[in-house]
């Protein structure tokens, strides 16, 4: 359950448009069900009454669309594009804006609060055919095909990163929807952990098992906000890794890990890349494992947290950890 | 395609030893791209250079593989005689089959195998190389050197009396260092004070010279030639441009219980102090960890008693930024601390102390005027047990140096003939594992110590140092005689390791100069270069690159300062053209390569593009300085999208190199 109403959000698209303020709308647009839920631009208030939908399976993240948005011709990016950006976004928007990837002055951002997004995957899980999802107060209330009518408890089917949210308060906006909330003291490193005390051997099987299933489709790098580069090396064919990737089992796992090192230290841990993954891998996890290191050799650190913030991994102090001694304390907590 | 020539070199029997330098030549030449291949004795002389000219223009050839000794010895050499045959000195790679291959193995089997593998690399390498051009930068001249010890002062007057401004940081209140605190030097026994201090005058009013004394170096930028520096000038809560030096205020001021350093703590100073009468700048400074007034806001004697109004307890600390052509390191040493050593009971007793403090024990302007006094009870000692190698040497106690301290068994001689000198009555032993005493009169000196002083050496280490009343209960084994040793000592003085300035290792960080594990600071090379670090334009003097002596010191000092002189003559330097190059249509404007630039040569502009839809984008590049660029290339692993590349190092050239190796 959204603490915000889709009609509340619909009205402030509105007001601002009729204001003036932005001419375009960036907004989740309904699907064939409840949950495949598409981002989309909204340009007249039509368009937002037929399309535009808020509920629990509104996950995606919409900052990187920014870069695409606000580099459009004129006309177009004479106004600002509204964006909704749920706590979580904000803080990739914050990265993107590090990195100098957009000009702030073209987007107008609303913070709107987030109760957590449900995941489809552990609804099916207990539920056969699924067909439509509703909220209803604290549940979910779920027709299928061939189990009935189905009241699961919301807080039971959060998507994995909305269970271990890090934080419900906005890091950056124009204006906010609602009440903003706190940074969370969230267990988010548990499942990290857990991989860390696996045997190196039970740890590779386990990566080998879940990354034996990525069909390449590209989906984690093409939403991911940290992916962000005019031409990726993996499209690069002067690069060297671009046609490694998927030509057999371990250039498979390498372009996961390639990744994971192109955005560490940059990844926010948003969550999505594991999200849009059609075969279920947990990618969020190798990133999660880099902050959860950059924590604890560099102190803590949250990528995206406030904007131009100099992340460890591209800094220097003369404190810094000595690289020895980094892999000393690995092989002590391994 | 290239057409590339491989030259292997025997190096008399230093390759040719271990490496079957024919078959390396043979093998390489069906490399792709090889046209010729050949070997000779001595590539680096006259006529093996010749031979690579000759083929170049024999076989017109575009590249060239020297496969010799380190690039370090001789890439300068091969690269000026292929420019000499009208090719690109970039043109050039070495693949060093002598420190990487030949003198690693002993088989020549797998010496051969593993030359033809570092030949193919290369030649892989040289078949992406490209014809690269330097830039020139101007120099400034001006030298900064970080420290004002003996080593300090000498390089920094040597360079001033070339003409060259040269700047000296000092972090205590005045210049002079360790040796301003020696009592007399050996082997020629002249007080240190009167020959040291003679010079600090001159470096205090020499026209070219500044002091920067109770100041550290923050912040280093730039490179060899252009060096922005960043001074800390520590508050001293004295006007330096007021002060008159004439020490009132320390004879008034009513804090009278600080440990005063100068004399190891040994006696005591006021807050406000002049570390001793001939310090250079003579100028008061105020201890900020005792001084009432600043602690308390109530006292304010001192000021009460300057007549040049030089008390300021307002003053804050102050940043210089200047800029510099070459730097000296000049940070020196400390002895070690005794803190580990238990078994000396050195934190027991105050009979037990350091050669440092027996110095200023017997220097007349120490803590006991230049009377010898046990520290205890003020009496005289009449046994002394001079201990070596405390820390020194000790490669399996984990708490000491492995390395030889090197000036302790020529001051332990000193301090036993000195003692023995002045104090017929002593007993003085001396513990030794050896005695070193390379240099120009030095064994002589402790041959005088033995025969002519009577001074007690004993081949044996102390195991144990126990004080029971008056007595040191020394315990100790004579490995020469074989028995054990035990000898009731009045004072027991331990000759300390030395080690680096704790200021050396975060100084190194900001100079990106080289250390080795002691941190001592790493020369270019240990016999040809060693008095420039790997760093272009960084100098080492002194003790900060080994253990040394003063005659040494002062030695490296004046070679230092040669080096530096023939540095600031230079109008303009030859830059490096392997610096880093953005790919502006790859490049996305991240910042991250202006990040870890540690030379801040990376800077971004917004630059239009031709989009394939015949629109125009204005984007965020980034753009290299190629004369800030020193080609370090931690832009390039930092740039997430491959868009930095090092030029003569590209990492298609670095792969390729991989390649060839795995093959």
């Amino acid at each position: 359950m959204q603490e915000i109403t889709r009609e509340q959000l619909i009205a402030k698209a509105k007001e601002l448009l009729d204001k003036g303020t932005v001419n375009r709308v960036l907004g989740w647009k309904r699907g064939e069900f409840d949950w495949d839920i598409t981002p989309a631009l909204f340009e007249s208030a039509e368009e937002l009454d037929r399309d535009f939908v808020w509920n629990d399976f509104c996950g995606a993240n919409f900052s990187k669309y920014l870069i695409a948005e606000t580099k459009k011709q004129p006309p177009v990016t004479d106004k600002p594009v509204l964006v909704f950006l749920k706590p979580c976004d904000t803080y990739s928007f914050n990265q993107l804006l590090t990195e100098h990837r957009f000009e702030r002055d073209k987007v107008y951002a609303v913070g709107i609060p987030c109760s957590g997004m449900a995941d489809i995957n552990k609804i099916r899980d207990v539920a056969d055919g699924v067909v439509s999802v509703k909220s209803e107060g604290e549940n979910l209330v779920v027709e299928t095909l061939y189990d009935g009518t189905k009241t699961l408890p919301f807080a039971d089917m959060l998507a994995e990163r909305c269970a271990v949210c890090k934080s419900k308060k906005h890091v950056a906006y124009d204006e906010l929807l609602g009440e903003d909330g706190e940074l969370l003291d969230s267990n988010r490193f548990d499942e990290v952990e857990k991989l860390e005390r696996m045997t190196p051997d039970e740890r590779f099987a386990f990566w080998q098992n879940e990354l034996s299933r990525c069909i390449r489709c590209n989906a984690c790098r093409d939403v991911c906000p940290a992916c962000t580069c005019e031409k990726c090396v993996f499209d690069n064919p002067q690069s060297g890794v671009e046609n490694k990737a998927a030509a057999n089992s371990f250039e498979e796992k390498m372009f996961h890990i390639i990744r994971a090192f192109h955005v560490a230290g940059r990844c926010t841990d948003c969550g999505e890349c594991s999200r849009v993954c059609p075969q279920h891998i947990p990618l969020h996890l190798l990133n999660r494992k880099f902050i959860k290191d950059i924590n604890s050799f560099y102190g803590d650190y949250q990528a995206g947290a406030e904007v131009g913030s100099r992340a460890p991994l591209v800094d220097y102090t003369t404190d810094d950890l000595e690289p020895s001694e980094a892999t000393k304390w690995e092989d002590t907590n391994a | 395609m290239q057409r590339i020539g491989v030259f292997v070199c025997w190096c008399g029997t230093n390759i040719a030893g271990t490496v079957d330098v024919k078959a390396v030549a043979e093998a390489l030449s069906h490399e792709p791209g090889v046209v010729f291949s050949t070997d000779y004795q001595y590539m680096c002389s006259q006529a093996g250079q010749d031979i690579i000219k000759n083929a170049i223009h024999e076989h017109k050839l575009t590249g060239v593989v020297v496969c010799s000794c380190s690039p370090r010895m001789h890439e300068t050499t091969f690269r000026k005689t292929v420019a000499a045959a009208g090719l690109n000195p970039y043109m050039l790679e070495i693949a060093n089959i002598r420190e990487q291959c030949s003198w690693v193995h002993k088989e020549m089997p797998t010496g051969t195998a593993k030359a033809i593998i570092l030949g193919k690399a290369a030649v892989a390498k040289v078949n992406l190389n490209a014809p690269l051009t330097p830039g020139e930068t101007p120099v400034t001249k001006r030298a900064l050197v970080i420290g004002g010890g003996i080593a300090g002062i000498q390089t920094a007057l040597d360079i001033a009396d070339a003409g060259f401004k040269v700047d000296i940081v000092e972090k205590q209140p005045t210049i002079g260092g360790k040796m301003a605190q020696l009592d007399k030097t050996f082997p020629t026994l002249d007080c240190a004070a009167c020959i040291l201090t003679p010079k600090m005058v001159d470096a205090g009013q020499h026209e070219n010279i500044k002091i920067y004394s109770y100041s550290e170096v923050t912040d280093v930028k730039g490179f060899v030639g252009n060096f922005d520096v960043t001074i800390k000038k520590k508050a001293r809560y004295v006007r330096e441009d007021l002060c008159t030096g004439c020490g009132l205020c320390t004879e008034k001021c009513p804090q009278k219980k600080v440990p005063n350093e100068f004399n190891l703590g040994m006696d005591n100073r006021r807050a406000i102090y002049i570390p001793f009468a001939q310090a250079v700048p003579k100028i008061a400074t105020i201890d900020p960890n005792w001084c009432t007034m600043l602690k308390t806001g109530k006292c304010g004697v001192c000021s009460k008693v300057c007549t040049a109004g030089a008390i300021d307890y307002n003053a804050k600390d102050e940043y210089i930024e200047e800029k510099y052509g070459a730097i000296v390191v000049a940070t020196g040493y400390n002895p070690i601390s005794m803190d580990q050593f238990d078994e000396f009971a050195y934190s027991q007793s105050k009979d037990v102390i350091t050669s440092l403090e027996l110095e200023r024990l017997m220097n007349a302007a120490g803590p006991t005027g230049g009377t010898l006094l046990r520290p205890s009870d003020g009496e005289h000692p009449h046994t002394i047990v001079l201990v070596q190698c405390v820390g020194s040497r000790c490669s399996e106690c984990g708490k000491g140096k492995e390395y030889c301290s090197k000036i302790c068994c020529m001051y332990t001689a000193k301090h036993a003939m000195l003692i023995r000198d002045k104090y017929p009555d002593t007993e003085v032993y001396v513990f030794y594992i050896d005695v070193r005493t390379p240099g120009k009169n030095f064994d002589e000196f402790y041959r005088r110590a033995v025969e002519e002083y009577g001074v007690h050496y004993i081949k044996g280490m102390v195991g144990k140092v126990s004080p029971e009343g008056k007595k040191l209960k020394v315990q100790a084994s004579d490995l020469l005689d074989n028995k054990q040793l035990h000898i009731d000592a009045d004072l027991v003085v331990l000759a300390a390791a030395i080690e680096p300035d704790k200021s050396a290792r975060p100084l190194a960080t900001m100079l990106t100069a080289s250390m080795d594990t002691n941190d001592f600071f790493t020369e270019a090379h240990p016999k040809l270069r060693p008095v420039e670090s790997p760093t272009a334009g960084v100098f080492l003097s002194g003790t900060c690159q080994g253990p040394k002596d003063i005659p040494e010191t002062v030695s490296q000092a004046g070679a230092a300062a040669s080096k530096v002189i023939g540095l600031l003559v230079k109008d303009k330097l030859t830059g490096n053209p392997c610096v880093a190059h953005s790919d502006e249509l790859m490049c996305n404007g991240c910042s991250s390569c202006e990040k870890v630039c540690p030379y801040g040569a990376i800077t971004y502009i917004d630059k239009e593009f031709r989009m394939p839809d015949r629109t125009t984008r204005i984007r965020r590049v980034a753009s290299v300085n190629p004369a800030v660029c020193q080609g370090c290339g931690a832009c390039t692993v930092a740039c997430p999208s491959g868009a930095m590349d090092l030029m003569g190092f590209k990492n298609s050239q670095i792969m390729a190199e991989v390649d060839a190796i795995c093959k």
